[in-house]
């Protein structure tokens, strides 16, 4: 009786975090298309439900009624599997994120070593999907894929280094908390720079999005997907980027901290801090979308190995070497 | 590389100009029309639906000329006629296949009775290829329906024929 009590309630509390966010998800691909619409002059989606809010909502509910179509030369098993991977790495690493400082999934000590796993793994989805499908798109799609996703992580990694520095904790809502006093947008602001554009990267989001370019690539790793199969890669993909959104506003932005203490911002709930700061790190990655070009492969790499991964290699000896000369490093 | 370009692309300037322009560019009027809700303005001449028309006095207009069938380079057209007991000819069969023509316009222009005319309807989509064969009695409904935009639209066009 214990452990269904324990069971239920553990239930409750995931479909607590789990919920919003994937209605955030459908939103936030709304607010995509909009954006991208609006720099375009034209309208986007604006006919399901007010201002078109639903329009994601018809767009799944039609993709559930979709036949899906599995190759015949494609494994199979693998082939069904690496949709679901994809998303459900996407949506498990919300588990970390805080909220608030007691709305918080799992308060692990190692929640940011959590989610770099986490995020390292989805490659494996689109590498699983790519060959699969044993079809030359995918397949090249994926490599693409698989190569730009582990270049990117190493400078993300080298990144964390440098905030983790300045916190002395793994802990996400010790990292929150940490930034009361500054947020690290602005002692780190190259570092928040090099982690925006490498988090587009991450989440294949133009100008990286090398592994679906439409032009090369038909849609990358997604060709031979159809139906609920395809509406779930493109719903890990809007998780994922969600979640890079959130980690950049944890890490840089002062997650559910206000911007100053003034009396005034404590009327604003905490989690609804860390939704704005969220809502505008993705307006961003909406507004990039519509004002760039596609790199080229060896430019991507290129800016990858040559340019952010020195880069922040140096601000970490500089941070620290900081850090060390002014006796600041945090004791815990 | 000089010392301008080397700044540039350090601090992004190229970026984030192109930023500025875009977030501008969020808050000027679309320049797209909102379409099932509002229509594009439609020229007079614009080719759409078949229609055949009637005399007022609701005389089929079509004399069974065969022209429109002579000059449709698709081949859509298909008329097979007799002679009425009043003795004017007539046709007994109109058919467009609507999957065939091109529409080019070329029936409408060589029609000297301004029967066969294509009017501005262009949503007449369908959900099999059957309801696109258009037969005498539909093409007749469209001239009924259309009638007055189609009077008008040939007025307007007629000082430029």
């Amino acid at each position: 009786m214990e452990y269904i009590v324990l069971l239920f309630s553990e239930i409750y509390k995931i479909l607590y975090v789990l919920i919003p966010v994937l209605v955030s998800v459908a939103m936030i691909v709304w607010l995509d298309r909009r954006i991208w619409a609006f720099v375009q002059k034209r309208r986007g989606p604006n006919v399901v439900g007010p201002f078109g809010l639903f329009q994601t909502l018809a767009d799944a509910l039609k993709y559930i009624f979709k036949e899906i179509i599995i190759p015949a030369s494609s494994n199979k098993i693998i082939f069904i599997l690496a949709p679901i991977v994809t998303m459900t790495l996407a949506l498990i690493a919300w588990a970390v994120i805080p909220f608030s400082e007691d709305y918080v999934l799992a308060d692990i000590n190692v929640g940011i070593l959590y989610i770099f796993a986490i995020s390292s793994l989805g490659v494996y989805g689109i590498i699983m999907g790519g060959w699969a499908s044993n079809s030359k798109y995918p397949f090249l799609g994926s490599v693409r894929s698989a190569a730009q996703m582990v270049s990117y992580e190493v400078s993300i990694g080298v990144i964390i280094i440098n905030v983790l520095l300045c916190v002395g904790s793994l802990n996400l809502s010790d990292i929150v908390l940490a930034q009361e006093k500054i947020w690290f947008v602005i002692p780190l602001f190259p570092m928040f720079v090099i982690f925006f554009i490498s988090s587009l990267a991450e989440t294949n989001r133009p100008p990286f999005d090398l592994p679906e370019a439409e032009a090369e690539l038909v849609a990358g790793y997604q060709t031979e997907y159809s139906g609920m199969m395809y509406a779930m890669f493109w719903l890990g993909e809007y998780a994922n980027i969600l979640l890079m959104c959130a980690l950049g506003s944890i890490l840089f932005l002062g997650g559910w901290l206000a911007p100053m203490d003034i009396p005034l911002f404590d009327i604003v709930p905490p989690p609804a801090w860390l939704i704005l700061k969220i809502l505008f790190l993705f307006v961003l990655f909406a507004l990039i979308k519509a004002i760039v070009p596609r790199y080229r492969y060896d430019q991507l790499m290129k800016l990858g190995w040559k340019v952010f991964l020195p880069f922040s290699l140096i601000w970490v000896v500089l941070t620290s070497g900081y850090l060390l000369y002014f006796d600041l490093l945090p004791v815990y | 590389m000089n010392i301008i370009r080397i700044f540039k692309t350090v601090f992004l300037i190229d970026f984030l100009t192109g930023l500025l322009i875009a977030i501008k560019e969020l808050f000027k009027t679309k320049k797209t029309i909102n379409y099932p809700f509002e229509k594009g303005k439609i020229s007079p001449r614009y080719r759409g639906e078949h229609a055949l028309r009637r005399y007022p006095n609701g005389e089929e207009r079509c004399i069974a000329c065969k022209l429109c069938e002579a000059v449709c380079p698709a081949q859509a057209i298909t008329i097979e006629s007799t002679a009425r007991e009043d003795g004017s000819r007539k046709t007994t069969r109109y058919d467009i296949d609507m999957l065939k023509c091109i529409y080019c316009g070329l029936c409408e222009e060589s029609c000297p009775v301004d029967a066969i005319v294509q009017g501005p309807n262009f949503e007449f989509a369908t959900h099999t290829r059957e309801e696109l064969y258009y037969n005498k009695e539909k093409l007749l409904e469209n001239g009924d329906r259309w009638e007055n935009v189609l009077a008008a639209n040939i007025k307007a066009d007629n000082p430029y024929r």
